[in-house]
């Protein structure tokens, strides 16, 4: 193996982070033998001018984060240009992923669409052929959701076992964001559906012209047509000046860029439906029109990424769960491997189809840990194991792997990936 | 649409959340039937959306080994981890599986349509319907589907039967999996014993943190003052062109082979010269006569890569336009030494 695919140990400034938090090992009264420097002595910024309110007019995150970064996994593609980065889930909270760290999944790179020169056209089974402007799309009636975004591919490194060393890389295809935009039943209704029209085709302005077919349920449902992302325009990215939100479902669906809605009878099987995102069964068949993402959680801290650095005590376990059929009102935590399970608190608000935030504290007694995380969603499905679902869909489906995730942890606090009996 | 029935529409689609029927808001305006046919380009499965034309396997090959063998192998082989084209059929039952068109793909539609929105792989819809359908048909006589003086046209496009169409089926994890997923969970005393199976450090895949990079900092790459007596403009003119190579090609701080070699420092270097790149045989016997790559070569290549260099495996037509041709030569020429 090429020095690229070392394994990911702590690093060093994990590490380095560890030492300058300092008391945490002494816990429990230990005493200071010598004053802390940082309270004893003065700090640069505690005496000299900072920047002025015109030196960073888009503001971006301290130069001591840094180090939180979208990152990709070179040898999985065969070029960056269609490829995949992921979200750097151990170093977020709460539930909304900023917009410069949601990952990317380009087929054709990053398009820089002028807003001026984008057109969205809706054709096919419709009473008026449409073309809208950007100004057009901003007219109709807005709305605001929060939901998650999941490649149906997040976790698919891990079918046949244990792989990445990192929530980022297991688990990292997905980001939570509140869109701003336009129902697509009301884009819809303008051009008006005729009788026979039960599908749509999406389509993207990008070199890949990125298509797929979406049932006209779905579409009079849910989806919307999003130009803000968090508040601020969308990034180029993810589909700058305007994408696709189709909640719940995986996200190749959800097209960037998007300039064509075709109204049809029947389906495309276009190639994201046919060649790419169908899941291969054991005995040769393969399930088509996998849409719904299933219910999924993940620890986020500790994991391989994020260590254990304070030795043992007071220890918060957090991690994030989501389901593309609802809500999540329950995730049940691990410390032994799956023996007993214990249920986290949920915390933060619980929107449909959106991540949730759940916690876990306990008082680590030094000992190593086996962490899993178990997420039930509204409708009552409890996230399997991989196990469980190996039996069924044997190892080569790529796709839809929700399966329970294990951190190893030993005495040092390094959490690794594994699997368990 | 009469009123009546767009009111019916929106009544009909309200999700009782009470709507409220309402008419249009007017907005967006008619779509020009030009408009639509040049954004129209989806082809289904029963053969709507197909234009008229043809192509057989003997002009597939010729286009094929031109325009996506340089990715894809000549014979559907792939290079690197390009996706495989051809063969796999029986595989879908092993631990690996070869997932091709011909093992694969239930529906021959998906062929055109795709090669005609996205390849080839930086020059989308550039190609001529006649080329599509000859690629198709090319396409089907690897995966050993037709003889070799098999023509595929719009007529007979929709009698191919792709054979692995029968083995794909609607997703049924609500009826397969729903019920076993959503048993009681177990909260205490699940299992006797754990033992760990697997470590994710044997595979030792994982790619470096930030912090392991952060150590060999690329310098960015100084300009020499000859460069910079360069239009700007030019070299941004030429940027924009380079835009069509890259997805081969690297070139600046870092740059690496990929499909095609690098091109860091290229005016000067030995033709064919970069170590560890599998060369056609036009380029290994230049680099043995020891040639290096001038101007006036390049832009020979350039204009026209298989009349200058024949047998070539870079599948790109070339630049027809000198004038993109000086621009791409400048903007390269920023990365040399």
């Amino acid at each position: 193996m090429s020095k690229i695919f070392k394994g990911t140990k702590p690093s060093r400034r994990s590490f380095l982070r560890g030492a300058l938090a300092g008391g945490g090992a002494l816990a429990g009264g230990a005493a200071w033998a010598d004053a802390d420097p940082a309270i004893v002595e003065k700090q640069p910024w505690n005496q000299y001018l900072g920047d002025g309110v015109d030196a960073r007019p888009y503001g971006v995150p301290s130069k001591f984060e840094e180090h939180v970064r979208r990152q990709d996994v070179p040898w999985l593609t065969a070029d960056p240009i269609s490829s995949v980065n992921f979200t750097p889930l151990h170093e977020l909270d709460g539930i909304i992923t900023p917009n410069g760290l949601c990952f990317e999944r380009h087929h054709a790179g990053i398009a820089e669409v002028d807003p001026a020169q984008h057109r969205l056209m809706i054709n096919g089974l419709v009473d008026r052929p449409l073309v809208f402007t950007m100004q057009d799309l901003m007219r109709f009636p807005r709305e605001n959701h929060v939901y998650f975004l999941e490649c149906a591919a997040n976790s698919g490194m891990e079918w046949a076992g244990a792989q990445l060393n990192g929530c980022q890389f297991t688990h990292g295809m997905i980001h939570n964001v509140m869109y701003t935009g336009v129902p697509l039943r009301l884009l819809l209704a303008e051009a008006g559906v005729k009788t026979e029209g039960k599908w749509i085709m999406v389509e993207g302005a990008d070199a890949s012209g990125m298509n797929r077919s979406i049932p006209m349920e779905k579409a009079l449902d849910d989806c919307m047509i999003a130009f803000k992302m968090n508040g601020e325009a969308l990034r180029p990215e993810q589909g700058y000046p305007v994408r696709l939100v189709v909640p719940g479902w995986e996200g190749n669906m959800w097209v960037k860029w998007i300039r064509r809605i075709e109204v049809g009878d029947k389906p495309w099987h276009a190639r994201e439906e046919t060649s790419k995102y169908t899941d291969l069964l054991p005995d040769g068949q393969a399930r088509r029109f996998t849409w719904e993402m299933d219910a999924k959680s993940v620890i986020t801290n500790p994991s391989p990424q994020a260590p254990i650095t304070h030795g043992p005590g007071h220890t918060v376990l957090t991690g994030v769960a989501w389901s593309g059929r609802g809500t999540i009102p329950r995730v049940d935590v691990t410390l032994d491997g799956g023996i007993n399970w214990q249920p986290a608190r949920m915390s933060g608000p619980s929107f449909d189809k959106s991540m949730h935030r759940f916690y876990f504290d306990f008082d680590w007694d030094g000992k190593p840990l086996l962490l899993q995380s178990r997420a039930h969603d509204s409708t009552g499905y409890v996230q399997p194991t991989k196990d469980q679902l190996r039996a069924i869909r044997g190892e080569n489906s790529i796709y839809h792997n929700n399966g329970i995730q294990t951190w190893a942890v030993n005495e040092q606090g390094v959490a690794e990936n594994v699997e368990i009996s | 649409m009469s009123r009546f029935l767009r009111v019916s529409v929106i009544a009909a689609i309200g999700f009782g959340q009470g709507a409220v029927a309402q008419d249009t808001l007017g907005l967006g305006r008619d779509a020009l039937p030009e408009e639509v046919a040049a954004w129209d380009i989806d082809v289904r499965p029963d053969g709507l959306g197909l234009p008229v034309g043809s192509g057989d396997v003997y002009t597939g090959e010729e286009v094929f080994v031109a325009k996506c063998a340089s990715c894809h192998g000549d014979f559907g082989e792939a290079v690197g981890r390009w996706p495989v084209l051809a063969g796999g059929q029986g595989s879908l039952q092993n631990r690996d599986p070869v997932k091709t068109i011909g093992s694969y793909w239930p529906y021959l539609s998906t062929v055109y349509d795709y090669v005609n929105r996205a390849m080839p792989f930086g020059e989308s819809q550039s190609l001529e319907p006649d080329e599509i359908y000859a690629i198709t048909a090319y396409l089907l006589y690897l995966n050993d589907m037709v003889d070799e003086d098999f023509t595929l046209d719009n007529e007979n496009f929709t009698e191919i039967e792709m054979p692995n169409a029968g083995n794909f089926f609607m997703d049924d994890r609500a009826e397969v999996e729903m019920p076993i997923f959503s048993a009681e969970a177990c909260m205490a005393n699940c299992k006797d014993s754990v033992e760990i199976t697997m470590h994710a450090s044997v595979l030792d895949v994982t790619p470096q943190t930030q912090d392991d990079d952060a150590a060999p900092a690329a310098e960015p790459t100084p300009v020499e003052e000859a460069v910079a007596t360069v239009d700007p403009a030019l070299i941004a003119a030429g940027e924009s062109v380079f835009r069509q190579c890259k997805a081969c090609h690297q070139v600046g701080d870092g740059a690496t082979n990929r499909t095609g070699p690098q091109l860091n420092d290229l005016v000067g270097r030995t033709i064919g010269g970069i170590d560890g790149f599998r060369y056609s045989r036009g380029f290994a016997d230049a680099a043995e006569a020891g040639d290096v790559w001038n101007d006036e070569n390049l832009a020979a290549f350039l204009a026209n890569p298989r009349d200058a260099m024949p047998g070539t495996k870079m599948s790109f037509r070339g630049l027809g336009d000198a004038e993109d041709i000086a621009a791409v030569l400048a903007y390269i020429s920023q990365f040399s030494e």
